[in-house]
């Protein structure tokens, strides 16, 4: 056994054990959100050293081939452990004035929400990706209930019911799945199917119906309609800085898992062409809905939650390009890893300045927003920014990562698809630059600055400068995603 | 007769509808946790049914079984946490009246 190739977990676990114990001795709170910071760079630094000593193309198993330590899982981990160091400075105002005294278990249940979602993005088996899924929606039920307050209870109830329902649903699909191979074991499941050699996609309808059982309770995760009915509600109740967590790492997390078990149990060419086009009818109906629904909304938290589920539609064009063309889905794959950086940098950097606005003026209301660029220039700068890398304009992050996905989309014949994507650019342009419009041109409230920590102006500079930087000069990362995406290639 | 692995998958299917339909159709936030269980626990017959007729030898499917119980019990304890919260605010379990948000 060897516990090194667990080293970023672990890390993780130890620090929420250590935050919840430190939360009994000491009296400055701040510690603790510098304690979950330094856990998280520790475990960012042993992601690094282990990818750097990774030969290309390389995947170890271990735990008895539970977990697999490779590229894909190390990107993710390393992408989730920047989400949460983000969280963290993004919360130290919010924490301080909304819960000063739960604010252990909150920083605790944020990192073990995160390695949750890194043990999803590793896993290899059935059983283990069922457990890792729960260990990180949990958490977040939890986070989502912290203000305590009747919305946020509103928002934790429906979260946790839904989810509920979700995962008995998925289950049931991993039932019919291990029914119909007798393996747990995703490569194992690969291998029965494969020599199973089906002559259409229903020759086995336990297996049919499992896959779109598994869709099910995939699609919950990453907010894609018809399973998005939670995704306003519970953003619009959960605290602030917990929807930004939800809305990035959760979304990040869920596609993490379908990129893994669906190119592998289900990569055979005759099943692979029938989820790609299931993913391309939900990532239109996705971009569609989620778009249209968000125009007229006045609540930002509510609207970013209906952009969310439109990125989710973006995000599954790339998916429904790998399922239907293998050839193509190589670009695919890494697009969809350069989207889902892109979209964590520019949501963050749009939640962290929302959090400081509001924590000052007490509503998520968009009109209150009125002229906030006399009031907080920089925050306004960076939410602006951040806005127009979600519409997906140069030369923001967006631009790149909507390019990539759509051009691999193009190349898998999904001409149709990419129309109805790109006209829903437009659309979603209106709604965003309404809050820009708002910002720069109305009339002030009043003429009172827009206080924020040091911890928060860092976290915003950083996720400011990762917009632009992913924006601008997207080589490396994508020579990243391609290295990270290399070991899902496609099995004869 | 003898039962067969058919009739494990019936009884799991009927149970499973059962718990789907309490979860979609029941006004009462308590009464739908306990749909969603009866929902678990259809997917856990299926699973050592399974387990029990297609790897015989293999005791995989009731490992899951026994994964899913405790994380069942896991979930429930935060979801009647959040009912009892809520509870507090509203004076009231009925799903329905939760109407903050909508659209």
């Amino acid at each position: 056994m060897n516990l090194q190739s667990f080293m970023p977990e672990i890390v993780l676990g130890a620090t929420a054990i250590a935050i919840i114990l430190l939360d009994l001795i000491v009296k400055r709170k701040g510690i603790l959100a510098g304690v979950g910071v330094a856990g998280l760079l520790i475990s960012g630094i042993f992601t690094v050293a282990m990818w750097g000593a990774l030969q290309p193309g390389e995947a170890s198993l271990i735990f008895n081939n539970m977990l697999a330590v490779d590229s894909f899982a190390l990107f993710f981990k390393l992408l989730f452990a920047g989400i949460a160091i983000l969280v963290i400075l993004a919360s130290v105002d919010y924490a301080g004035k909304m819960l000063p005294n739960s604010q252990g278990e909150y920083y605790a249940l944020v990192l073990l929400s995160a390695l949750g979602m890194m043990l999803m993005a590793s896993t290899t088996e059935l059983i283990s990706i069922y457990v890792s899924l729960e260990l990180a929606s949990l958490s977040l039920c939890a986070l989502v209930c912290f203000l305590k307050n009747p919305k946020s209870s509103e928002a934790a109830l429906k979260y946790i019911l839904l989810s509920g329902v979700v995962s008995a649903v998925m289950l049931f699909g991993m039932a019919l799945v291990f029914g119909v191979t007798g393996k747990t074991q995703l490569g194992e499941i690969a291998g029965v199917i494969r020599s199973m050699s089906l002559s259409t996609p229903v020759a086995s309808p336990a297996l049919a119906v499992g896959m779109v059982l598994l869709i099910a309770g995939f699609g919950f995760k990453i907010a894609a309609v018809p399973f998005h009915m939670w995704v306003p509600d519970v953003y619009e109740g959960a605290p602030t800085p917990v929807t930004a967590f939800l809305s990035v790492a959760s979304k990040a997390a869920g596609f993490a898992v379908i990129l893994r078990v669906f190119s592998s149990i289900f990569g055979v060419e005759l099943l692979s062409s029938s989820w790609g086009m299931v993913f391309a009818v939900l990532a239109a109906l996705s971009m569609t809905l989620g778009n249209v629904i968000a125009l007229p909304q006045t609540n930002i938290k509510r609207m970013l939650g209906y952009s969310s589920i439109a990125q989710a539609g973006y995000l599954m064009v790339g998916l429904a390009a790998i399922g239907i063309s293998p050839a193509a889905g190589g670009s695919g794959q890494a697009g969809i890893l350069f989207f889902l950086a892109s979209y964590a940098v520019a949501n963050l950097a749009a939640f962290t300045a929302i959090i400081a606005i509001t924590n000052k003026t007490g509503s998520d209301d968009i009109i209150d927003f009125a002229g906030m660029f006399k009031r907080a220039p920089a925050l306004s700068l960076a939410l602006t920014f951040s806005l127009i890398s979600l519409i997906g304009m140069p030369p923001a992050a967006g631009f790149i990562a909507k390019f990539y996905v759509f051009s691999a989309g193009v190349r898998a014949g999904l001409l149709w698809l990419v129309v109805i994507a790109v006209l829903n650019s437009v659309i979603s342009a209106y709604y965003y630059l309404r809050v820009v419009k708002v910002m720069w041109f109305a009339e002030p409230a009043s003429e009172e600055r827009v206080p924020s920590s040091i911890a928060l102006r860092f976290g915003l500079l950083i996720a400011s400068i990762g917009v632009l930087a992913l924006g601008i000069a997207p080589g490396v990362i994508l020579k990243v995603t391609e290295a990270a995406t290399s070991i899902l290639a496609f099995l004869p | 007769m003898s039962i067969g692995l058919e009739h494990y998958l019936v009884l799991s299917t009927a149970l499973f509808s059962i718990g789907l339909y309490g979860a979609l159709a029941k006004k009462n936030a308590v009464v739908i946790l306990m749909s969603i269980e009866l929902m678990l626990n259809a997917v856990n017959i299926a699973m050592a049914a399974f387990s029990n007729y297609i790897v015989p030898v293999l005791l995989t499917g009731q490992v899951f079984v026994i994964f899913i119980i405790v994380v069942a019990a896991a979930e429930a304890a935060i979801a009647l946490a959040i009912i009892m919260n809520i509870y507090r605010n509203r004076e009231t379990t009925e799903a329905d009246k939760f109407d903050l948000m909508k659209w």
